[in-house]
């Protein structure tokens, strides 16, 4: 059906006559504003784009040439890259938080002539960098406030531009004979996106995609996972990222399903409660972040609610992921389940807002098994998938039906895997990138000859399930001194997976024994700390507190005991350990947009403290620049304690 | 947006309130005395000062809270010797409080909503029984206050209790109600005391767009001179209750009695 004429369509502007032909009354989009949910149907949608890419022409803008989109999940900004696509024009969606400097760099490498931006705020920070973008152009905005006295020779309400195309359709016949021609010009093979990675490792580069395979990735998944005009999704993830470009706007397209776009960032979770929708994507952070929420609140509950919800979640630990995957539970256990359902299940996935929800993703990072299991438990269809910028975010995705926390499925249709004899994970999918942008030798780097992509994650398919499991990025697995696997990010996950540990690094490689450096979740922590009267006034004085190393020292046991139960790792269990005075951040480059850690950058930033966790010191002295989030720089000193760990002899008859 | 609430229009950079040689004293106490300065329509005016200087009376007195011994005060071409505080709310002065005065158990939409009390014709009856043309009229106050609520962007905690929220945030709602009676003249006690860098610059933002965005006038009483330096257009100096210096921040900055206000003379 839908996914037939979706083929046909090459480009995503043909996708859009498409939706507005087949589906032209159903709601396309919606926007909270001004309090009031607004909505646009794929008739609305259409005309809107088709007169913002006249104006868009009208400025200047022409086929091949990039366009720089930063700002939030708004429906002026989709149209901006639809609008932008329709007329042949490449749109560069960059991260609404990135700081002036690295939005220097992608807007300069991208050569962008036009930018289309949220506010005032991205409009200052672009002006800031402005000498050093000697293509741009012409900048266009959606919020007006703060903008009335700005220069506007080159500077554009996205409103005017919309309402000058609007007028040179309706007045001039050939300007929709052109429009109609550009579109049908569109090859499918034309490149839809150019998509910045977040820079796990230096500078970003820009992965090319194109219509026809973005389309046909899309169309794959869309049938996959059965997604009709009929669903509704709430896009909050960045624009930039290409799990919203992806999961919202392709798949959006493909099905023609409703994108719903939150009043601001700070509501997405209210937001979504209103919408209700019913295909849900949440990177693991977001899922532990809910699920600590939760929990607190149920530790402040009356006594009589906390008994009933930790009753009740029991019996869903029990049989709630066993009925979700349709396996046999005993009568007594579906009674209990279905009461359960009605008296906590159910608010609580109302809520959250996940009573709609079909079909739920989580990508990006290891899951926590407990974490995992809670969301299935209480019967949310919680699944793993598993890609990255260059595939489309299209390698493995689990089926209904056959789901495991520590892996993340079996290729998904049409998708070839292999595992390169480093361990290196392989692949060739239809949505797979044409090229880094202005970059062959890069390209060339991560391309095997027989046309596979090398992603970079180490990893193996489980012999039980069959499907595949990431342990870490291969280039980070290491040895110790005695040859022992060193995989940190195994290690780091096993820690995080403590709803009190929010980030860890550990360091091992070269070295005679693992040690690891923590962040505690001040959440978590800051109410453990109000429940036991710990008093502290900042991040810094609870992270140094002696109980809350009494506390975390029993975590960092607790993995060292899971990793003696594990033949391979059992000789990479942690030594020592510090908790950081700070906690590790993307604006000070230790973390990337997309919350991952920088190895080499932390490494270097914290030398002196895993100096002095290997020459056997009790405490070390650190002072570390940071930055502000207005761009002004201070220094933070600290003396951070270090603790010695007994490690667990390797329990190699115990198969746990 | 403005709206027009009676005596003369008045054009932008004229004369919207006058101060002329005001005394204020508490029994032998002088908090104020023979001050005179006015505030042009649509600038940013700030009254600085060491502590004890006077500001907060001189704002009370603006206001109609207290009344001054001698002296004049002209707003929009009227000059009272006595104004009440609703006289001066119904003649378009709106303000904030140096410790937040906001209705702790209701939500920020609701402490907003009360902000537009003075805009709502309807009896109290028609209200009470939310019925008929009342609707209608919350409606369209609701509209303006969302607008608000946009503008300040608070839309995350519209329904939270002021009482849970930070004090940045509070600090926001009470300027959010004092924009919902849509003030011709806006006065602000130390809308920044108390914040950090961070929420500082974010206030600071607020009060350039309300004077932008509505064409408000503001008087404001700051102690953080590099904010004050930043926003206004004009700054008047008290110290002790006289007025020790007035004009540009450049010209103020310059000046030897401010400096010998603030940093002390050697004797």
């Amino acid at each position: 059906m839908a996914h037939d004429a979706a083929a046909r369509a090459d480009t995503f502007a043909k996708l859009l006559i498409r939706n507005a032909d087949l589906h032209g009354a159903r709601t396309a989009m919606r926007h909270k504003d001004l309090g009031i949910w607004q909505s646009w149907t794929w008739a609305d949608s259409l005309e809107i784009v088709r007169a913002y890419a006249a104006g868009l022409h009208r400025l200047g803008l022409r086929r091949g040439e990039t366009i720089a989109i930063v700002g939030a999940n708004r429906p002026k900004l989709y149209w901006s890259v639809m609008a932008a696509q329709m007329i042949g024009a490449i749109p560069v969606p960059v991260y609404a938080d990135a700081v002036a400097e690295e939005l220097a760099y992608v807007l300069n490498h991208a050569e962008v002539r036009f930018a289309a931006v949220e506010d005032q705020e991205q409009v200052d920070k672009i002006q800031s960098v402005a000498e050093r973008l000697p293509k741009l152009e012409r900048m266009l905005y959606d919020e007006t406030r703060g903008l009335r006295d700005y220069d506007h020779t080159r500077l554009y309400s996205i409103d005017s531009v919309i309402a000058d195309g609007r007028k040179a359709l309706a007045e001039d016949k050939s300007v929709a004979e052109w429009l109609d021609a550009a579109i049908a010009a569109g090859k499918g093979s034309d490149p839809s996106i150019i998509l910045y990675t977040s820079g796990t490792t230096g500078t970003s580069k820009g992965v090319v995609l194109s219509h026809e395979r973005s389309i046909k990735a899309a169309s794959d998944t869309v049938a996959f996972d059965h997604l009709t005009e009929q669903d509704v999704a709430l896009a909050y993830l960045p624009l930039a990222w290409v799990g919203d470009h992806y999961l919202n706007y392709a798949q959006g397209m493909v099905a023609a399903f409703c994108t719903a776009c939150p009043e601001s960032g700070d509501t997405a979770m209210a937001d979504l409660r209103e919408i209700g929708p019913t295909f849900y994507f949440a990177p693991p952070r977001t899922l532990e972040l809910l699920l600590t929420r939760v929990t607190i609140r149920m530790e402040d509950a009356g006594f009589l609610k906390r008994k009933m919800f930790h009753y009740f979640i029991g019996v869903a630990r029990r049989y709630g992921e066993r009925i979700l995957n349709g396996e046999p539970v005993p009568l007594q256990g579906r009674l209990l389940y279905g009461l359960g359902n009605i008296l906590v299940y159910g608010p609580l996935k109302n809520v959250l807002g996940f009573t709609r929800v079909r079909t739920a993703y989580t990508a990006g990072e290891a899951i926590g098994p407990d974490l995992f299991a809670f969301y299935r438990s209480i019967g949310l269809n919680l699944k793993q998938l598993y890609g990255q910028t260059e595939a489309f975010l299209y390698v493995t995705a689990q089926p209904d039906g056959a789901i495991y926390s520590d892996t993340v499925g079996p290729a998904c249709p049409n998708v070839d895997i292999r595992i390169a004899d480093n361990g290196e994970v392989l692949f060739k999918s239809p949505g797979m990138f044409t090229g880094y942008f202005k970059d062959e030798a890069k390209t060339a780097e991560v391309m095997t000859p027989d046309g596979f992509v090398k992603t970079g994650d180490a990893g193996f398919f489980d012999e039980k399930t069959g499907q595949l499991k990431i342990i870490d990025r291969a280039k980070d697995v290491g040895r110790l001194n005695d040859g022992t696997l060193f995989a940190p990010k195994y290690i780091e996950n096993k820690l995080k997976f403590f709803p009190n540990i929010r980030e860890a690094v550990a360091v091992g490689d070269k070295q005679d024994f693992v040690c690891a450096m923590l962040n505690i979740d001040l959440t978590a922590v800051g109410s453990w700390a109000e429940r036991n009267n710990v008093v502290y006034s900042s991040y810094q004085e609870l992270a140094g507190h002696p109980l809350v190393y009494d506390m975390i020292e029993k975590h960092v046991a607790d993995v060292n005991r899971s990793l003696a139960a594990d033949k391979m790792m059992a000789g990479a269990q942690i030594k020592r350990f510090l908790i950081l005075h700070k906690e590790l951040d993307a604006d000070d480059g230790e973390l990337t947009r997309t919350q991952k850690v920088r190895r080499g950058f932390i490494a270097e930033r914290y030398a002196p403290l895993i100096t002095a966790l290997y020459d056997g010191s009790k405490e070390a002295d650190i002072a570390t620049e940071v930055t502000f989030e207005d761009g002004r720089k201070g220094v933070i000193r600290a003396r951070v304690k270090i603790r010695d760990m007994q490690t667990v002899p390797a329990a190699v008859e115990k198969a746990a | 947006m403005r709206a027009p609430s009676g005596g003369a229009e008045i054009a932008a950079g004229d004369v919207l309130l006058a101060v002329e040689n005001v005394s204020l004293a508490f029994g032998g106490v002088k908090a104020v005395s023979d001050v005179s300065f006015d505030i042009r329509k649509g600038e940013i005016r700030a009254i600085i000062g060491p502590n004890g200087a006077g500001k907060t009376s001189m704002l009370n007195i603006i206001n109609g809270f207290y009344h001054p011994q001698q002296g004049r005060i002209t707003f929009k071409g009227q000059t009272r010797a006595k104004m009440r505080p609703y006289e001066a709310a119904h003649g378009g002065i709106g303000r904030t409080f140096q410790n937040v005065a906001l209705f702790r158990g209701m939500t920020a939409l609701d402490n907003i909503m009360a902000g537009r009390t003075l805009k709502m014709h309807r009896s109290f009856f028609w209200q009470l029984l939310r019925f008929g043309p009342a609707v209608a009229e919350e409606v369209e106050h609701r509209r303006f206050v969302e607008e608000i609520i946009d503008f300040l962007k608070i839309q995350e905690i519209r329904r939270t209790p002021v009482g849970r929220l930070p004090y940045g945030l509070q600090k926001r709602v009470e300027l959010g109600r004092a924009l919902a009676m849509e003030p011709e003249l806006l006065l602000l006690d130390e809308p920044m005391a108390g914040m950090n860098i961070e929420e500082k610059e974010d206030m600071s933002r607020f009060i350039l767009d309300v004077n932008d965005h509505f064409g408000t006038t503001i008087a404001l009483i700051e102690h953080d001179m590099g904010v004050v330096m930043d926003l206004s257009d004009r700054v008047v100096v008290l110290d002790h209750g006289v007025k020790i210096a007035d004009g540009t921040p450049d010209q103020v900055m310059k000046d030897q009695a401010v400096i010998d206000a603030y940093l002390g003379v050697a004797h």
